[in-house]
């Protein structure tokens, strides 16, 4: 039986996804769960890459917090799973 | 935005393979030249993108081996189903060409100032990054405490196995082998686990910092393990490397 | 411009035409890409249902799997370039599903545990062209690749087939689903290599 959250990764792996988005090192960066209310660093957050695209998820509830999806050359960033990100 | 202004951080500089080395059966030290490295921390990874002549283009994560001041290194292990690993493992020469893009992180690093005592968790290729922060303090000169926890399968599975095996710097360094172990052998011979940690790890008292690095379920079972024996979760790093295989 | 790693070349070459789609290679391996978790939804607990039509419908497991079924064979082809040929599938098809319900609705909108959204036009539900799959490979369908139960639309590509499907919205527009929002094709028929809006 395979569990998939084994095969998840975590925010260290996007570092460089995250620097080419942002401008900035991010996996320090703190951020709030808009669902759950989880506190977190990027850098702990559960990232699953199904090679569709890169899923950022909450560690304490699932919730999808950001979606990385880069379609020829462009990438489409959508955040609004966080209810911030300092 | 930043990206184009920072060279060396976000754009991606062309490397020339140097030397390398096999340190066991499916893993290699892999030396890379780039003309304007900016150098970096233990605990950084670099993105390689590979290009076949068709345009195809492959890109991966792969952990620094090697010290800050000590030229680019990579370790990299062959997956069997991999696309990427089977070329820099097996096929890659010195002169080839690829691409580089780092260092990259600044939560899985540790430098000197950050004290300890330090004990670094290590499951399979996650000896990479811990590996490089035993190097920054060797050379830093630090006298850190610091204690190794590394799981592996086999004992010619244990990467780096020569220099970790010199305790000269006052590193202390435990293996647990957990499929097979050599004739006498008189270290751990089954998967990290709670007895384990709490033989291993530093008491909560001395306010350690412990960096965990491997497989996905490696570090899930012993992060749990070390906030089951008092460590505080911020004083736990983190670096999770999937799974391989099924 | 991107130096060229010597000796470097993608592993897996593309199957020639006719068989596959465009673009794609054939595998033997059964691969495993997943968006999250495996969610654990007890049969207990499970439910399939439609919604938008006259009245709301559901099944429980029990109900769902009393329902007449079929067992199929068919390729599948995944945007990630790999194509599986020759896959066996139990199910029950949409079309006895939704027998059941009333509608005059043009697109449908499948809903699954953890969320996962997709859209298709409902004619592709219909015509003995899609089903619930709730078997694999002459087993139960298992977690990691959608089991209990996953919508099963193999002309399509295979992201328009969730895992974990829990169920249909219908509707009369066509409103992206998950994949869809970010820019993968609306429609995404493998043989016109509809990979991403626009293609």
């Amino acid at each position: 039986m395979i569990a998939l959250e084994d095969f998840a990764l975590d925010g260290n792996a996007i570092g460089g996804l995250l620097i080419e988005v942002f401008g900035t090192e991010m996996t320090t960066a703190v951020g709030t769960c808009a669902s759950c209310g989880a506190i977190s660093q990027v850098a702990e957050l559960a990232v699953y890459r199904p090679a569709l695209g890169t899923v950022v998820r909450c560690r304490n509830c699932d919730a999808v917090l950001m979606t990385f999806v880069r379609i020829r050359g462009i990438i489409c960033v959508d955040l609004e799973g966080l209810a911030s990100l300092t | 935005m930043a990206g184009t202004a920072v060279r060396g951080r976000l754009t991606w500089q062309t490397a020339t393979a140097g030397s390398v080395n096999d340190e066991t059966a499916t893993v290699r030290t892999i030396g890379l030249d780039v003309s304007d490295w900016p150098g970096h921390r233990a605990g950084q990874h670099v993105d390689i993108r590979l290009t076949a002549d068709d345009g195809y283009q492959a890109e991966r994560a792969y952990s620094i081996a090697s010290a800050p001041g000590e030229p680019l290194a990579i370790t990299v292990e062959r997956l069997d189903d991999g696309e990427v690993s089977p070329y820099l493992t097996e096929e890659l020469q010195p002169g080839d060409l690829l691409e580089v893009r780092g260092p990259i992180g600044g939560y899985f690093v540790w430098e000197p100032a950050f004290g300890g005592p330090l004990l670094l968790l290590a499951g399979g290729s996650g000896i990479v990054p811990l590996r490089a922060m035993l190097r920054c303090r060797r050379s830093a000169g630090s006298s850190v405490p610091a204690r190794l926890l590394y799981s592996s399968r086999s004992w010619e599975d244990v990467i780096y196995r020569s220099e970790l095996d010199d305790a000269a710097d006052g590193v202390e360094v435990f293996h647990a082998l957990t499929r097979s172990q050599p004739p006498g052998w008189a270290g751990y011979a089954r998967r990290v686990d709670g007895q384990m940690l709490a033989e291993v790890a530093w008491p909560v008292a001395q306010g350690p910092l412990a960096y965990v690095c491997g497989p996905t379920s490696f570090v899930e079972a012993v992060a749990s393990g070390l906030v089951g024996l008092g460590y505080p979760a911020g004083r736990i790093k983190t670096e999770r490397f999937g799974a391989t295989g099924q | 411009m991107s130096p060229i790693s010597r000796g470097f070349r993608r592993k897996r070459q593309e199957a020639p035409a006719g068989r596959v789609p465009p673009g794609q290679y054939v595998t033997t391996d059964f691969p495993v890409l997943s968006a999250g978790p495996t969610p654990h939804t007890a049969l207990t607990n499970w439910t399939f249902s439609i919604q938008g039509g006259r009245e709301p419908k559901s099944w429980t497991w029990e109900e769902f799997r009393a329902l007449p079924a079929e067992t199929l064979t068919t390729d599948i082809h995944c945007v990630t370039r790999w194509s599986k040929l020759d896959t066996t599938w139990e199910g029950v098809s949409l079309d006895v599903l939704l027998a059941a319900v009333e509608y005059d609705a043009q697109y449908v909108l499948a809903f699954c545990d953890g969320g996962y959204t997709t859209n298709l036009p409902m004619a592709d539900l219909t015509g003995g062209r899609a089903w619930v799959a709730f078997g694999y490979g002459g087993g139960p369908l298992a977690p990691e690749h959608g089991g209990p139960a996953r919508l099963l639309v193999p002309h399509l590509y295979f992201w328009k087939s969730a895992k974990w499907v829990r169920g249909l919205r219908l509707r009369d527009t066509d409103e992206p689903g998950f994949w869809e929002m970010y820019g993968y094709h609306m429609y995404g028929d493998p043989w016109l290599e509809q990979r991403y809006a626009g293609d």
